[in-house]
C-alpha cells in the first residue's frame, strides 16, 4: 500500500488546484460557514476545549502544596535538593565574583577576596596556550581583557561561575545517559523520542515547573540549564562511542576485557575527542540559555541584557550582549582546542619540579602574587574603574541618530514588508478552516510517507487544536514559515557562493561561526535598536538567526558533491553554470532539504524568544505562562511549539528521501 | 616428526547471518541450499567448516574478499558466536565455555592481530603493549619490565613513549604484534595483518614474522587475501569461497594438485620452484648409479637448482633417515622451472 503510494506522485495540476481552493478558502470559508451554518469547521468553538490546561496546573499544584512520601513532602525533598545543588554553585560564585562574605547586604565583610582579574585572565591564557599555543592564548587573553575593560568584570564573572558548576553536572549525566544508550539498546529505543521533544520543546516551557518546584534562583535557572544542555552531550556521547572502531571492540573482548574495563579502559578513551565535542556543545548550550536563564533567577551577564531589554536601554543592552558574545568565542575556541589536541610527543621529564610544569606554576604563582598584593594595591584585584571604557553612550546615541535621520526610510521598509508581505500572509493562514488544515496535512502525510505520518500530523496538530492553542500556532506557522522563506531566498545565494568562491568561503566560514555562537537573545537588540517591537522585528531576527543553517548546509551539500563527477561534467563539456545547476545543485538537493528541517527548528526556536518584542504567537503563550506562573500553558504552550517541529521534521526527512530516489 | 597434535579445531562450523537466521538452520533437517537462505533473506558467511589447527604449525586461511575467511577467525575466537557446530580449543568445547571461563582463556590463552592495527590512540606504544597484563591486573612494575622486553623483541627498543599515530604503518603493526605476544597465548590469531601495509614493508614483515615464529613456535592461525603470502607463511593453506573451504593442504599439494580450478587460478602463477620439493620430481635410483652428490626429499627445487645444474650427474635424493629414495638431475630442475610436463 505505502509503496504504492509513494511510486505514484500526483500530478502537479492536484496539488495546484490544491493551493487554488486554499486560498479561496482562506477568504470565502467564513462567510460560507456562516451561510452553512457550519461555523465549527472554520473556528473551532470555545466550548469544545478540552480543559487539559487546568488540570496540569492542579496536578502541579497538589504536587508542591500536598504531596509527601510519609516522613517529608515532595516540597521539603525539593528544597533539601536545591539545597544542595546551592553549595558549589555559591562556592563557585564566591570564588570568582563576590569573594566570602560573611554577613549580608551592605555590612558584609569581605573574610577571602574572590580570584583577581589578572588571575582570571592569566589561567585562561595559560589554557589556551597549553591547547593549542600562543595564538589562542592571545585570544584569551584578549577576550577577558575586553571584559575587564569595558566594565563587564563583574557580571561575567557571575555567568563563567554558573556555567562553571553547571558543566560538569551536564557533562557527568549526559555521559552517564549515553553511556547507558549504548550499552542498552531497550534504553535507546525509549531515550531516542525524549531526545526528541527535548530538543523541540523550547525552554521556556519547562521554565515554569521547574520554578514551581525549585524556586526563583540560580540553583533554577542551573538545573534548566543542565535540561537544555543535555541532549548533545547524551547524543555526541552514543555516537562518539558508537564511531569506535570494531576492532579496537573486538580486541578489547581478545584480551579479556571486563565490560567494565571495556568501557572505561577502551570505549571512553578512544571516544575522548568525540566526546569533548560533546563538552563544548554543553558549554555553547550553557552560554545560549544565559538569558533565558536569569527569567528565573540567573544573575550575570544575562540578567543585565534582560533588564535593559526590558527598559529598552539599548546601550546597556549592547554592552552585556556583546560580552556574552566574547565569553562565548573565548570559551568555545578553547573547548574546541582542547577536544582537537593531541597529547604531547614525548614528556621531558629532565627540568626540575615547578619548570616541569610552568603553565601550572606561573598560574599558582600569579594567584599567590595578586591575592597577597591585592591587600595593598586595589588594581590587582580588582580591575580600577577608572579604566574602563563604557561605550553605552554611544550606542544610545547612534540608535538616537539613525531614527532621527533613516525614521522614515526604515519605517517605509517596515510598511511595505507588512503591507506586502506579513499581513496577506497572516490573513491567509488565520482565515483557512482548522478542518482544511488538518485534512490537508493528513492527505500530505499520506502521499508523501504513508499513514503512519498523516497519522502522526493529525495527532500532534489535533492536540494543539483540543487544548485551544490553534489560532496562537497559525500565527507561529505564519511567522516561521515567511521567515524560513527569505531565510532560504538569502541563505542559499551565500551558500552557493560560499562553495563556489573560494575567498568567499573563508569570509563565509568566519560569519558562519560567529553568527552560530550568538545566544539568541543578541540578534534581538539591534533589531528593537531599530525596528522597534512587533511582527516585522521578529521576522528579522528569527530569519538572521534560521539564515546560518541554510548557508552552511547549503554549502556543504555542494562541497560534497563527488568530484569525479565534476571533472566528468567538465570533460563532456558543461558550462560552469550547466555544471552547478545539472549536477551539483540535484546532488546537494536531499542534504539541503536537511538543512531545511534545522532551518525550520532554528527558526521555531527563535520565535518563541521574540514573544519579547511583542509577537501573539505560542511563543507569547508560553511567556505569558511564565510571567503569570501557569505550568499548564507553559507546558501546553511548549509541546505545541515541539509538535509543530517534530511533523515539519518529519515531513521534510521524508521529502529528502523523495529526492535522494529520484522523486 | 612429532606427531601432530590438534590445537584447536573446528566440527561443522556454520554461520548464517540476517534475522532469524540461526533458527531457520537448527530447524531445517539436513542442510538447506544457498537458494534456500536467499530466499529467506539470509546470508551464509561459513558453510559447515571443519579443519584442525595444529599446534606450531602456521594455517594460514586464505580468501578473496567476502570469502568469509574474517568470519571464520572471529568464529574461531568467538568473537562472533557461531549458529551451530562445534569448537575444541585444547579438548575442551570452547561454545560451552562460560563468559568468565571465555575471558580467562582469552587473557591467557589467546593472542590476536588486526589489520588495521586495533591501536589505542591514548596510549604510548609501552602503554599499548603492556595493556593485555594490565587488564588482567598484574602489576604495573612487572607488565613495564615485561613490555620493554617484548618491544625490544620486535625492533622497537627506543619507541616505547611515541604514541601510535608517530610510528609509521610497519611500526604500528609491529606494536600489534608486541602486544599479542605479551600474555605469551597458545594460540595466535593474525587477521590480514600485513594488508594495509606497502608491498616491500609487507616483506620485511614477513620475514619478521618467520624470524618470530622460529623462535616462539606459536600455533597460529593466519587470514590473508594474498596467495603469495599464504604459500610464503603457511606450513598449511586453506583456501576459502563463498564461507566454504575449497581445499586445505601444504603449498605444494596446492600447486601440484588444485581441487578445482578456482584454486588452479591462484597456483598458477606461483613460481614453483619455491614450493615443490625434490620428493615430487624425482625419479627412481639407478641400480648402481653414480652421483655427483645428494639432496634432501625435502629439499625445495630453488635451493638446490643451482648445484644441481652445475653437476654433470645426477644427485641423490635422501629421506630424513639418510637413505637413498631417489635420483634428481638437470633435466627434472628445467622441467619445473620452465613449467613442462615431466618426462
Amino acid at each position: 500500500m505505502q509503496r504504492a503510494a509513494l511510486s505514484k506522485p500526483l500530478p502537479a495540476a492536484f496539488w495546484l488546484a490544491l493551493a487554488a481552493l486554499s486560498l479561496s478558502l482562506a477568504f470565502y470559508a467564513k462567510p460560507l460557514g456562516e451561510a452553512l451554518s457550519l461555523e465549527w469547521l472554520v473556528d473551532y468553538p470555545k466550548l469544545w476545549i478540552v480543559p487539559i490546561q487546568s488540570q496540569i496546573s492542579a496536578a502541579m499544584h497538589w504536587l508542591i502544596d500536598e504531596a509527601s512520601f510519609g516522613l517529608f513532602t515532595l516540597r521539603e525533598a525539593l528544597r533539601f535538593l536545591s539545597g544542595l545543588m546551592e553549595v558549589p554553585m555559591n562556592l563557585a560564585i564566591e570564588g570568582l565574583a563576590t569573594g566570602l562574605l560573611s554577613g549580608t547586604g551592605s555590612r558584609a565583610v569581605e573574610i577571602f577576596p574572590p580570584l583577581s582579574w589578572i588571575a582570571v585572565t592569566v589561567i585562561f591564557a595559560a589554557t589556551g596556550h597549553y591547547a593549542k599555543g600562543w595564538a589562542l592564548a592571545f585570544v584569551q587573553l584578549a577576550c577577558f581583557l575586553y571584559l575587564a575593560l569595558f566594565g563587564q568584570w563583574h557580571s561575567a564573572m557571575l555567568t563563567l561561575a554558573s556555567i562553571a558548576v553547571t558543566l560538569p553536572f551536564g557533562v557527568a549525566v549526559g555521559l552517564a545517559l549515553g553511556i547507558a544508550c549504548h550499552t542498552w539498546s531497550g534504553f535507546d529505543r525509549f531515550m531516542r523520542p525524549v531526545l526528541d521533544l527535548m530538543q523541540t520543546v523550547p525552554v521556556f516551557a519547562y521554565l515554569v515547573p521547574i520554578l514551581f518546584m525549585f524556586g526563583f534562583g540560580p540553583v533554577s535557572a542551573m538545573i534548566a540549564t543542565i535540561i537544555y544542555a543535555l541532549p548533545p552531550m547524551i547524543h555526541n556521547t552514543t555516537l562518539a562511542l558508537k564511531a569506535v572502531p570494531d576492532e579496537l571492540r573486538e580486541f578489547g573482548t581478545m584480551v579479556g576485557c571486563t565490560p567494565s574495563q571495556m568501557m572505561r579502559k577502551i570505549l571512553l578513551p578512544s571516544a575522548l575527542s568525540g566526546l569533548m565535542v560533546g563538552v563544548n556543545q554543553v558549554i555553547m548550550s550553557s552560554l545560549n540559555m544565559v538569558i533565558i536563564a536569569s527569567m528565573i533567577g540567573a544573575g550575570g551577564l544575562g540578567y543585565d541584557v534582560l533588564f535593559s531589554l526590558r527598559r529598552l536601554d539599548i546601550g546597556a543592552g549592547m554592552e552585556a550582549g556583546l560580552a556574552i558574545v566574547v565569553l562565548a568565542i573565548a570559551l568555545d575556541r578553547l573547548s574546541q582546542a582542547l577536544a582537537t589536541r593531541h597529547p604531547p610527543a614525548r614528556k621531558t621529564t629532565s627540568r626540575a619540579f615547578p619548570l616541569n610544569y610552568p603553565r601550572s606554576f606561573l598560574c599558582v604563582a600569579v594567584i599567590a602574587a595578586t591575592w597577597i598584593g591585592g591587600n595593598w594595591i586595589e588594581a590587582l584585584q580588582t580591575f580600577p574603574e577608572g579604566w574602563q571604557i563604557s561605550t553605552r553612550q554611544y550606542w544610545g546615541e547612534l540608535v538616537k541618530a539613525i531614527n532621527l535621520n533613516f525614521y522614515d526610510q526604515l519605517e517605509a521598509v517596515k510598511l511595505f514588508f507588512l503591507a506586502t508581505l506579513l499581513l496577506p500572509v497572516k490573513g491567509f493562514m488565520l482565515g483557512l478552516p482548522w478542518a482544511w488544515v488538518i485534512g490537508l496535512i493528513a492527505l500530505g502525510g499520506y502521499k508523501l510517507g504513508g499513514w503512519r505520518l498523516a497519522l502522526l500530523g493529525t495527532m500532534l496538530f489535533g492536540f494543539i487544536l483540543l487544548t485551544g492553542q490553534w489560532d496562537y500556532a497559525m500565527i507561529s506557522l505564519y511567522l516561521c514559515g515567511v521567515s524560513v522563506l527569505l531565510a532560504i531566498l538569502i541563505g542559499a545565494p551565500l551558500g552557493i557562493l560560499a562553495a563556489e568562491v573560494k575567498g568567499f568561503s573563508r569570509v563565509m566560514r568566519v560569519a558562519v561561526d560567529t553568527l552560530q555562537t550568538l545566544p539568541t537573545f543578541v540578534y534581538l537588540i539591534p533589531v528593537v535598536m531599530l525596528f522597534n517591537s512587533g511582527d516585522f522585528s521578529a521576522l528579522i531576527a528569527v530569519t538572521l538567526y534560521a539564515v546560518v543553517p541554510v548557508i552552511r548546509y547549503t554549502a556543504h551539500g555542494l562541497d560534497q558533491v563527488s568530484p569525479n563527477l565534476i571533472e566528468a561534467g567538465k570533460m563532456i563539456g558543461c558550462s560552469k553554470w550547466q555544471i552547478l545547476t545539472k549536477i551539483k545543485l540535484p546532488l546537494a538537493a536531499p542534504h539541503m532539504m536537511l538543512g531545511l528541517s534545522q532551518t525550520i527548528m532554528f527558526a521555531l526556536s527563535m520565535l518563541v524568544i521574540t514573544a519579547l518584542v511583542g509577537t501573539r504567537d505560542l511563543g507569547q503563550q508560553v511567556y505569558t505562562a511564565l510571567s503569570q506562573a501557569d505550568p499548564g500553558l507553559g507546558l501546553i504552550a511548549g509541546l505545541s511549539v515541539a509538535f509543530i517541529a517534530i511533523v515539519t521534521d518529519r515531513f521534510a526527512a521524508v521529502a529528502a528521501k523523495w529526492l535522494t530516489a529520484g522523486g | 616428526m612429532k606427531p601432530a597434535v590438534t590445537k584447536l579445531a573446528c566440527r561443522n562450523i556454520w554461520k548464517v547471518f540476517g534475522p532469524g537466521g540461526d533458527r531457520f538452520l537448527r530447524g531445517a533437517a539436513k542442510a538447506p541450499s544457498r537458494d534456500a537462505f536467499t530466499r529467506a533473506g539470509l546470508i551464509v558467511a561459513a558453510e559447515d567448516i571443519s579443519l584442525d589447527v595444529i599446534a606450531g604449525q602456521i594455517l594460514v586461511i586464505m580468501g578473496l574478499s567476502g570469502s568469509g575467511k574474517s568470519t571464520l577467525v572471529r568464529l574461531m575466537s568467538r568473537l562472533i558466536e557461531p549458529s551451530s557446530g562445534e569448537l575444541i580449543f585444547e579438548g575442551k568445547d570452547l561454545r560451552k565455555a562460560s563468559e568468565k571461563e571465555l575471558i580467562e582463556i582469552r587473557r591467557h590463552k589467546m593472542g590476536m592481530v588486526f589489520q588495521s592495527f586495533a591501536l589505542l590512540p591514548h596510549r604510548t606504544v609501552l602503554g599499548n603493549v603492556a595493556f593485555p597484563l594490565e587488564v588482567q591486573g598484574v602489576g604495573k612494575a612487572v607488565h613495564e619490565e615485561k613490555a620493554q622486553e617484548i618491544i625490544r623483541l620486535v625492533g622497537l627498543a627506543g619507541r616505547e613513549n611515541c604514541y601510535p599515530r608517530e610510528l609509521s604503518g610497519g611500526q604500528q603493526q609491529r606494536v600489534g604484534i608486541a602486544r599479542s605476544l605479551i600474555s605469551d597465548p597458545h594460540i595466535w590469531f593474525l587477521d590480514e595483518p600485513f594488508s594495509a601495509l606497502d608491498p616491500i614493508i609487507r616483506r620485511e614483515m614477513q620475514d619478521e614474522f618467520l624470524r618470530l615464529q622460529s623462535e616462539f613456535q606459536k600455533t597460529i592461525v593466519f587470514i590473508t587475501h594474498d596467495f603469495e603470502e599464504a604459500i610464503r607463511l603457511a606450513d598449511r593453506v586453506a583456501i576459502m569461497k563463498d564461507g566454504r573451504i575449497v581445499q586445505i593442504g601444504t603449498p605444494e599439494e596446492l600447486v601440484l594438485a588444485p581441487a578445482d580450478d578456482y584454486v588452479r587460478q591462484f597456483t598458477k602463477h606461483v613460481v614453483r620452484a619455491k614450493v615443490v620439493s625434490v620428493r615430487a620430481i624425482m625419479t627412481a635410483p639407478g641400480p648402481d648409479a653414480a652421483y655427483a652428490g645428494s639432496v634432501k626429499a625435502t629439499d625445495h627445487i630453488e635451493d638446490i637448482a643451482d648445484a644441481v645444474e652445475k653437476a654433470a650427474l645426477p644427485f641423490a635424493v635422501q629421506d630424513e633417515n639418510g637413505r637413498i629414495i631417489g635420483a634428481v638431475g638437470r633435466r627434472n630442475i628445467v622441467d619445473v622451472l620452465i613449467g613442462r610436463e615431466q618426462s
